[in-house]
């Protein structure tokens, strides 16, 4: 195994008295794809936030690049970014408007050059001089993961990348997830409620649950140790405490 | 400042002066009010100047008041709004995981306020040559000195605001308009501060904006600027600026800690 490109200990965050989450503990090797999955208020979202220095934790370490994100974040925000379906680029922007702005944010050398590449890889030029506010859910998951690449980051957060998207839009996103992974060798977390996604892009799985990590493992791992032929079951045993692994892995 | 932040300062800045290129409506707004304002008290003026011996000494004092007024109003605006802007457009988020640092996205409200101010108050100076034959650019350099000391204020009220809607969410949105009139009947815009109540003085010159209002009026009776005035405003407006810029610092780190930064926006 690579080194790890994150490193999570006894992280532990609460909300008005609230644990959010709970003593987790986790790594995620360099170059390799990890999803964080788990029901709604499992501790995800609150996870990456804290990931990306949005979020203060209570307790625990966080280190992402070798740097601790509490005390060094500028040091590693440069070389990470982020993309959610949540999180929204300015509507009255237009898509260049908007790949400029974050352009200059994230010092970009050659920066009409980069927007040109990232337009044609993502098949934005057509709209690059669009609202971003007029955009169908699919053009503007693209703006989004644009934007996100603007830095060729080493990491790459991803909060449901491809919620609200149709398969083939879907499924085109999970392909240039792929893609940038073999050529550029980036480490990917992502928090998915689509289990065929988590399949087909993660080398590592990590279950949250009521803001604790309850188990982890590569998926194939995870579903010999439940005795399920998806994931999908296997995050309804975990959420539901209807079936317990074969052998305790979780550590 | 390493180039890395000019660049993410005007990078803040030009996200504010792209949706003003693409909204001519929003700048001519910004210049209307002002005109307004300044054209509804020039007629004003007028009238006085044949009914009042005070105003009749000093032709254009009460234009000259209301256009600095207006200075340190926009001043305001221009920080608050652009702050805010960013929470109607849920970009904080974005904006906060990229690498400009809050310092840096203060300064870039403070230079889209410089920005908005101008074209908001410059057409108001200008317009009131032809119409009332009235200069307010007559008064030569104290006419800066007053400008930036009332910008400046205008900037730490519009910072303390930020912080206020940082900290409490959009709905304390309308303290941006509610918190710089609070200001005003003690400001001694259109009057000296000796005519409010003696009690009501000390608090007056706890204010930036009373010293220079004094002093503009001072300028414009002929009396030449008053360093001392100017120097009460200087020093005020550092403390009262700095004060505000910590407290927008200090509300982003609260804000972190407490998760208001994950889910701003209407």
């Amino acid at each position: 195994m690579s080194s790890a490109a994150i490193v999570v200990e006894n992280l532990r965050k609460s909300f008005a008295g609230q644990m959010a989450v709970d003593d987790v503990s986790f790594a995620v090797a360099s170059g390799s794809t990890t999803a964080l999955l788990g029901g709604n208020g499992a501790g995800k979202t609150t996870t990456i936030s804290m990931l990306l220095g949005l979020l203060l934790p209570d307790g625990g370490t966080i280190r992402v690049l070798g740097e601790d994100m509490v005390r060094h974040r500028y040091r590693v925000l440069p070389r990470v970014n982020f993309s959610s379906p949540y999180v929204e680029l300015p509507h009255r922007l237009t898509v260049a408007e908007n790949l400029t702005v974050y352009g200059h944010l994230y010092g970009i050398d050659h920066l009409k050059r980069r927007i040109d590449e990232l337009a044609e890889e993502l098949e934005l030029t057509a709209i690059l001089k669009r609202p971003a506010g007029k955009l169908s859910a699919g053009q503007k998951t693209r703006v989004a993961l644009a934007k996100a690449m603007l830095n060729r980051p080493e990491i790459l957060l991803l909060d449901e990348p491809t919620a609200s998207l149709d398969p083939d839009t879907a499924d085109w996103v999970r392909g240039f997830f792929q893609g940038y992974q073999r050529r550029s060798g980036a480490t990917i977390l992502l928090a998915s409620h689509n289990m065929a996604e988590v399949e087909r892009l993660c080398d590592q799985v990590l279950m949250m649950k009521q803001g604790r990590l309850v188990d982890r493992g590569s998926p194939r791992d995870l579903l010999d140790r439940y005795g399920r032929d998806d994931l999908e079951q296997v995050f309804l045993d975990i959420a539901r405490d209807r079936r317990q692994p074969s052998a305790q892995a979780a550590s | 400042m390493s180039g890395g932040a000019l660049r993410r300062i005007g990078a803040v800045m030009l996200r504010h002066l792209y949706i003003m290129r693409g909204s001519w409506p929003r700048v001519l707004e910004m210049a209307y009010w002002p005109a307004i304002n300044m054209t509804l008290w020039g007629f004003t003026s007028q009238f006085f100047v044949t009914h009042s011996s005070w105003v009749a000494q000093t032709g254009g004092i009460l234009i000259g008041a209301v256009i600095l007024w207006d200075v340190m109003f926009r001043g305001n605006l221009g920080v608050a709004l652009s702050f805010m802007e960013e929470m109607w457009s849920r970009n904080l988020g974005h904006l906060s995981v990229s690498p400009l640092r809050p310092h840096e996205l203060m300064a870039g409200m403070l230079g889209m306020s410089l920005v908005r101010t101008t074209i908001g108050v410059l057409p108001a100076g200008l317009l009131a040559i032809p119409l009332y034959h009235y200069s307010i650019f007559d008064m030569g350099l104290p006419l800066l000195a007053f400008w930036v000391n009332l910008m400046v204020s205008g900037w730490a009220i519009g910072l303390g605001v930020s912080a206020l809607v940082l900290r409490f969410g959009l709905g304390a949105e309308s303290m941006a308009w509610v918190m710089i009139f609070a200001l005003a009947p003690l400001a001694g815009i259109y009057y000296p501060i000796t005519t409010l109540p003696a009690w009501l003085q000390p608090l007056a010159w706890a204010l930036p904006p009373a010293y220079v209002f004094e002093g503009m009026r001072g300028v414009m009776q002929g009396h030449g600027l008053d360093w001392g005035l100017l120097a009460g405003a200087v020093g005020l407006n550092l403390f009262y600026v700095g004060a505000a810029g910590l407290m927008f610092l200090h509300v982003h780190h609260v804000a972190r800690r407490r998760g208001l930064l994950l889910n701003v926006g209407e």
